[in-house]
């Protein structure tokens, strides 16, 4: 039998695949981006448990909602990423410092 | 060992490898890929969850829509791999501790009662529904204004997705209709009164 | 029978009529205001003797009624009220007899004047403020008419505000009465914590219940309750009657108009003091300590201000250091424990002693606003009316029988003599001394001003323009003349309570059990009712006198006076050389106002510079304001750093933030 600690243990393995991407690719944005989809995904995968292992349909839906706002994100951050390479020539994290105190 | 077992084994494996091949290869447009296929994966192992319409959708949408618009991006994007892949030795050591410390904290917190759950009676069939029926029934009742602030939320992302990426090119010529629809002959035209000329008559 | 709306008229009329004439000072004109007022002050005045022939005479009880309650927290209330018995009925009558005086000599003396309006209406309200002093039945109110008298002093010291002398002389009244008023409402607030009531009859029927019962002010030294009350409120009464060391106000408050001087600060609102003191009788009759020192500080005053007083040049200042010295004497027989003999000269004072500065007025308008009496003398030909009403006045002020002075005085000198206290025989040496320095300096005014050559000169060409304008001293553009009839008429009517008061009243007030029960006196301090054991008639009083030390010394006083300034002038001169380093202190005052000048004045600068340079400059706005921004700045010079601007920094931030916490799950078990 699949238990819930099967399909935890997966999205967990997920998250951290996704965490240490994010440190090993901290020049290529389209790759921190693409991480980051990949811990939203380990997030819906325990949603999608727990709702089918407590039997409540607030888990479903709520995927449904982060579904919908990680594809308006990755659009606009799409969007962004664009005019960055636009105006600059590259996508590299390092030389984006405009946040600088 | 059951089929179902098997089937989540096989599919978490292929996502696992997968998941590790979009922050490990080299070239953008494979790493794109790579991800696609671990969405696809776990779609599956959805399907595993008996939530069938989140599965599909993650598939049509997600995977047709958000992820090929990835791919349009990394192939937009002249991008040199090289100058990318700057540091990876170097934080891969630190990279894979945060994760392995992440990940065993985790399974600390998960522990060994999660192993004894087994799944119960799939909700949407005691209720005699389909599972389509299940979330479509709480999303339009329930979370009513949710759902419209969501479809509100995805107006917004498109509009500001196009405002962003908008630009005007300098020394393009363009037509504007509505000014032209909108051209009235007054504006064009200027009639000027004048007091009618005549030659001068000599006095007699 | 006393009824209410008696007392209410008596009281109300003199503020209505001050705000007729201040509001509508425009609109009614100069009669009309000097009318209103004169007349509103005139019905106080009729209703007050009214009152006072009801309850000598009449047979009327006295009468005590809350009008009106202010505000009541629990069991404590504080009410408007009147308190009516023989005690304020005598005030009643003085204080509106005088004010009223002083209201048709100010039509005279101000005629000229372009805030007469506005002066009508602050010489109306002081009446009225008087009144709700004298008439009070408790703490509360007897504080707001003590506040109100205060103002309008204020107020009418400064009457001229464009002399920068009047307004120094008038903030000086009122600080320094600041001093005394801090001590009167520390003082009654001893009243509300011991006894629980604003009150008079209460607080006088509780009075016995302090007996016996201390407070630690400081630690380790017990006070005892009857002894703070009665210091407490009787600094406000060395503050108000101007006594050593508070007098250093009244000598200035002569900036003020005359008829100010003569109503306000001599014979009523100074006195206010000794009246409150006389109806706090209860409370100061339990301390003995207190008593002492009101004797000891009495008797000081009396005696060495007068002495300040032969030295003045100024005719004002003369009168008004004969006034702090005859309130010393008053306030000596209150803590003689004599309260009636107190109020009794407080009588006889207001009027010789109103007599004496409406007539320097008189005299003061003759010489064009002169007051120097080194450029007077030989007046008497000139105003024998002012002349001969100011002789009344100065030998009543001199104590010779048998004018008013001489009955009040030597009672009081008697009653010093007979009382037991600590320090009552300072007191009886200065207030007999004080007997001949009040001869001399009442002779010697009365020889410079009105006997003697002429020292001035008469030339109508030396000034020009303003008469009033300052020009040189002693030429005078008229010949000096009499005043006229509004002017002379008060000096007339009040030369003859100041001849004839003191016989008629000394019986009655001071062993006839006249005020009854508004006095209180213990019978071992009740040294009036041994002198009732000798005391006839005021014929055998007078005759008496002729015996007695007090007479003599006060002829001498007069014999030395006559010699030096009429038969032999020079001798002066000579004298005040002689007693060189003597007559410098006296001519400084005793240096007070230069010690307070050094000691508080610039004591506060000082003060005031310090807290301003290490509380203000360095405390607040360089530790508290600016350091607090420097902190902020410097905070923010360390924080800034951590902002390195790259997004996969705040990443790791964050993520290191969820390890921690899933850390802090994991070793404490909460999931």
């Amino acid at each position: 039998m699949i238990t819930l600690a099967h399909y935890i243990v997966f999205a967990a393995v997920l998250f951290c695949i996704a965490l240490a991407g994010i440190f090993i690719n901290r020049k290529n944005v389209i790759v921190l981006l693409m991480a980051i989809e990949l811990m939203l995904l380990a997030v819906n995968v325990n949603f999608i448990a727990f709702s089918r292992y407590l039997g409540d349909v607030g888990g479903q839906v709520f995927v449904f909602f982060i579904l919908t706002v990680a594809a308006a994100e990755s659009a606009i951050g799409l969007g962004i990423l664009t005019l960055i390479f636009r105006n600059r020539r590259t996508i590299n994290v390092a030389e984006i410092d405009d946040l600088h105190g | 060992m059951t089929i179902q077992l098997a089937a989540f084994y096989f599919f978490a494996s292929i996502s696992v490898l997968a998941a590790l091949g979009v922050i490990g290869l080299r070239n953008p447009v494979h790493a794109v890929l790579s991800l696609v296929l671990t969405f696809f994966s776990t779609a599956c192992i959805w399907m595993l969850l008996q939530a069938e319409f989140l599965a599909l959708a993650l598939i049509v949408v997600y995977v047709g829509a958000v992820m090929v618009l990835f791919l349009f991006v990394v192939m937009m994007l002249d991008i040199q791999v090289a100058e990318t892949r700057e540091g990876f030795v170097r934080y891969l050591p630190i990279g894979l501790g945060v994760a392995v410390v992440m990940l065993l904290e985790i399974l600390a917190l998960i522990g060994i009662r999660a192993m004894q759950v087994v799944p119960p009676a799939n909700p949407a069939r005691v209720d005699g529904l389909s599972n389509v029926a299940w979330i479509g029934q709480a999303l339009y009742t329930e979370y009513l204004l949710p759902f419209e602030v969501a479809a509100l939320i995805l107006t917004v992302g498109m509009v500001a997705a196009v405002a962003l990426t908008l630009r005007r090119r300098k020394g393009v010529r363009h037509q504007f209709p509505s000014q032209q629809v909108q051209a009235k002959p007054r504006e064009r035209v200027r009639l000027v009164s004048m007091p009618a000329e005549c030659k001068e008559e000599p006095k007699s | 029978m006393l009824s209410m709306h008696t007392l209410l008229i008596i009281a109300l009329a003199p503020l209505a009529g001050a705000a007729l004439a201040g509001l509508l000072g425009r609109q009614i004109g100069r009669v009309g205001a000097h009318s209103v007022a004169t007349l509103s002050v005139a019905v106080s005045c009729v209703l007050s003797f009214w009152v006072f022939y009801q309850l000598v005479w009449g047979g009327a009880h006295s009468f005590n009624e809350n009008l009106y309650t202010w505000f009541q927290v629990g069991s404590f209330s504080a009410h408007v009220g009147f308190l009516v018995d023989r005690l304020t009925a005598l005030m009643m009558v003085v204080v509106t007899f005088i004010s009223l005086m002083v209201h048709i000599y100010t039509i005279g003396y101000m005629a000229d004047d372009p805030g007469y309006q506005r002066f009508f209406s602050y010489i109306a309200l002081f009446t009225f403020s008087m009144l709700m002093l004298v008439m009070s039945n408790n703490f509360m109110q007897l504080f707001f008419g003590w506040e109100a008298v205060g103002l309008v002093s204020y107020l009418l010291i400064g009457f001229w505000y464009k002399r920068p002398t009047a307004i120094y002389a008038n903030l000086k009244a009122f600080l320094v009465n600041r001093v005394g008023d801090m001590g009167f409402v520390l003082g009654i607030a001893a009243v509300v914590y011991f006894l629980g009531t604003l009150d008079y009859a209460q607080a006088f029927q509780r009075a016995p219940e302090l007996v016996g019962r201390t407070i630690q002010i400081l630690p380790g030294h017990a006070w005892s309750a009857a002894t703070l009350i009665s210091l407490l409120l009787f600094a406000g009464a060395m503050g108000k009657s101007a006594q050593v060391p508070l007098h250093v106000w009244l000598p200035d408050s002569m900036e003020g108009p005359t008829p100010i001087s003569a109503l306000i600060h001599a014979a009523t609102m100074v006195t206010a003091g000794v009246f409150m003191v006389a109806r706090m009788s209860p409370l100061f009759e339990l301390s003995s300590t207190a008593l002492s020192f009101v004797l000891v500080i009495g008797a000081t005053t009396a005696l060495f201000l007068g002495l300040v007083s032969i030295v003045q040049h100024d005719i004002k200042r003369v009168i008004a250091y004969s006034t702090l010295s005859q309130l010393g004497y008053m306030v000596a027989a209150l803590g003689a424990s004599a309260y009636a003999a107190g109020i009794f000269h407080l009588m006889t004072h207001a009027f010789f002693k109103s007599l004496l500065f409406l007539g320097a007025g008189s005299v003061i308008i003759a010489m064009h606003h002169e007051q120097d009496m080194r450029h007077m003398g030989g007046l008497r030909k000139y105003m024998p009316i002012t002349y001969i009403t100011m002789w009344v006045g100065s030998l009543a002020l001199s104590g010779i029988p048998p004018f008013a002075g001489f009955y009040s005085k030597d009672s009081i000198i008697e009653a010093v003599s007979n009382a037991h206290l600590w320090g009552s025989g300072y007191a009886y040496w200065s207030v007999l001394l004080g007997v001949f320095v009040t001869a001399t300096y009442t002779f010697r005014m009365m020889y410079l001003t009105f006997h003697g050559k002429e020292r001035f000169r008469v030339d109508p060409h030396a000034v020009k323009g303003d008469e009033h304008a300052s020009h040189e001293p002693g030429v005078l553009a008229h010949p000096p003349h009499e005043s006229s009839w509004v002017v002379t008429l008060p000096l007339i009517l009040l030369a003859i309570p100041s001849l004839l008061i003191g016989a008629v009243a000394i019986k009655p007030l001071l062993f006839g059990g006249f005020f009854g029960s508004s006095i209180y006196v213990l019978p071992a301090h009740n040294v009036l009712a041994e002198m009732a054991g000798h005391f006839q008639d005021w014929e055998s009083f007078t005759l008496h006198a002729f015996v007695s030390a007090p007479f003599w010394v006060a002829m001498a006083g007069i014999a030395v006076t006559s010699y030096v300034y009429l038969v032999k002038p020079s001798l002066a001169g000579r004298i005040a050389k002689g007693l060189g380093p003597l007559y410098r202190v006296l001519c400084n005052k005793f240096y007070f106002d230069e010690l307070y000048f050094a000691l508080f004045a610039k004591g506060g600068v000082r003060l005031g510079r310090g807290l301003w340079k290490a509380g203000d400059s360095t405390l607040i706005d360089g530790a508290m304001v600016n350091g607090s921004v420097s902190l902020v700045a410097r905070l923010a010079r360390f924080f800034r750093v951590l902002q390195s601007g790259y997004v996969y920094h705040y990443a790791f931030a964050m993520i290191l933030g969820l390890i921690l916490l899933l850390a802090g799950f994991v070793f404490t078990g909460h999931a």
